[in-house]
């Protein structure tokens, strides 16, 4: 199977003399379901970071889609980026854009034209039932609904992998569940790889996964 | 509402700076149309035992513009008393020679001390009368006003600068956000920050319309005008071509760099 993420002596840090991932090694199959799960201030959004390149590896090789991130240049990091998509807690949407335009961002930089655009940000909203909202801006809908409409963005360019940093950390129930839906969708029928960084598994998630947790700088395979 | 808010704080900023600009424009017009027409009507006069020869002078002194000998006609008039043609004639050729000197342009106080002496230098000038004192009075008045209209807008370009600064600060905030998360996807830097130089050249083409209707109302203001036919000078105030046309680059021109220190600011978030 084809790895999407390898990770070979892996050591991440923001300054010289604090390591938070020291020496780690694994891989991730393409099409796979991961959780990273850890302690707060464990490493796992350094990790994810590193994996959208927010973060240079300071030792060892990280490959994510072909692309070595180490020392990796604006145009290659730049192409990886068009595959991901990416969702964090806290949605980072733009304010001054309607929820369709933060939907269609990575179509636009994708290259793609208006009508295939249109047409795949209605259907989009229709998927994360926010049809009736077309036209609002970010800060006119509720929490759930803005990570909804991150998570539309993030499926708009059908990305090979998809990260999502504690997606559902600030929802509720009935608005984690949807994401949670929308994530294993992707992955079952898209055949995206998941990963995502959280605290808690949810119980009830109906989808085969992997589970990895950071300790102490380290990433250990759970089962 | 917020948007026009954002807008109107650089393009009010642009105005200034505009408008500064055209000030010192309209000083400098000003003051080098009162030079021609002093220079008009300011001579030297040259008081010579022998005639000058004119194209030697003029070869040798390239401010001067002309030379025109004065007539003795009126002195000997006034001494004349009976004399007899002949005596008339003999007068006319031991009076020493006048002349009335045309500069090209109007001098400074330096340059009309440099003449004078260069003039006298010469074996057959004895006198050389440069009205220096009222000269002086009108050159330095003519500095000051020209001092004080720099030093204003000068002062006022310095205030405008520092207000871009922080208007560049407040945009820097405004729009890195935004520039991050079309980063997270990919997005190459010139269309990250399209949207800020679209935006920093609609302000200034906003600035330059709003400087045209400015400066085309003062330059058809009547009270202006008459302050120049007081004066007795006539100033283009504002070309609609040619001021518009700088005015307008230099408004894209600050706006660009406004945008491209953005640019250049932009950090990603970690």
């Amino acid at each position: 199977m084809d790895k999407v993420i390898i990770a070979d002596n892996l050591s991440l840090a923001y300054s010289h003399d604090e390591t938070i991932i020291n020496k780690v090694k694994f891989s991730i199959d393409s099409g796979s379901f991961v959780f990273i799960t850890g302690a707060s201030g464990s490493g796992k959004s350094t990790l994810l970071k590193s994996l959208y390149g927010a973060l240079n590896p300071q030792e060892g090789s990280l490959v994510v889609g072909g692309v070595e991130l180490k020392g990796v240049s604006n145009s290659k990091l730049n192409f990886l980026r068009k595959h991901i998509g990416i969702v964090f807690q806290d949605y980072k949407l733009v304010k001054e854009w309607t929820i369709e335009k933060n939907i269609m961002l990575p179509l636009i930089i994708n290259g793609y034209d208006k009508g295939v655009t249109q047409n795949q940000v209605d259907s989009l909203l229709k998927h994360v039932r926010l049809k009736h909202q077309t036209g609002k801006y970010p800060q006119e809908l509720s929490g759930g609904e803005q990570q909804r409409v991150a998570m539309a963005r993030a499926l708009s360019h059908n990305p090979i992998l998809i990260l999502a940093d504690e997606p559902t950390g600030n929802l509720d129930d009935y608005s984690a569940e949807l994401i949670w839906n929308l994530l294993v969708g992707a992955n079952e029928q898209l055949k995206t790889t998941v990963m995502v960084v959280t605290h808690h598994i949810p119980e009830n998630i109906k989808v085969d996964y992997k589970h990895y947790h950071i300790e102490f700088g380290r990433i250990n395979e759970v089962n | 509402m917020k948007s026009i808010k954002n807008h109107l704080s650089l393009v009010i900023a642009l105005v200034s700076i505009l408008f500064s600009i055209q000030i010192l424009v309209i000083a400098e017009r000003s003051i080098d149309t009162y030079k021609d027409k002093l220079a008009n009507d300011y001579s030297i006069v040259v008081v010579s035992q022998k005639a000058l020869q004119s194209s030697k002078i003029l070869e040798e002194f390239s401010i001067i513009e002309k030379i025109v000998p004065l007539s003795p006609d009126g002195v000997i008039k006034r001494l004349d008393t009976g004399m007899s043609r002949k005596n008339i004639e003999l007068l006319k050729l031991t009076l020493p020679k006048f002349y009335n000197i045309k500069l090209k342009y109007y001098p400074s106080s330096s340059e009309i001390k440099v003449l004078t002496e260069k003039l006298l230098r010469k074996s057959s000038i004895t006198k050389v009368e440069n009205y220096s004192n009222s000269h002086d009075s009108t050159y330095k008045l003519l500095l000051l006003f020209k001092r004080v209209i720099t030093i204003f807008s000068v002062s006022m370009l310095v205030v405008t600068m520092l207000l871009i600064v922080k208007e560049l600060r407040i945009w820097q905030f405004k729009h890195n956000e935004r520039m991050n998360i079309m980063g997270l996807f990919g997005a190459p830097i010139w269309m990250r920050s399209a949207i800020l130089f679209r935006l920093s050249i609609v302000d200034a083409l906003i600035a330059s319309l709003i400087s045209f209707i400015l400066f085309t109302f003062i330059a058809s203001d009547s009270w202006v005008n008459e302050q120049f036919d007081y004066i007795g000078i006539k100033v283009t105030i504002f070309d609609p071509i040619y001021d518009l046309l700088i005015l307008t680059t230099i408004s894209i021109v600050v706006s660009i760099v406004l945008a491209s220190l953005i640019v250049l600011g932009h950090k990603e978030e970690v």
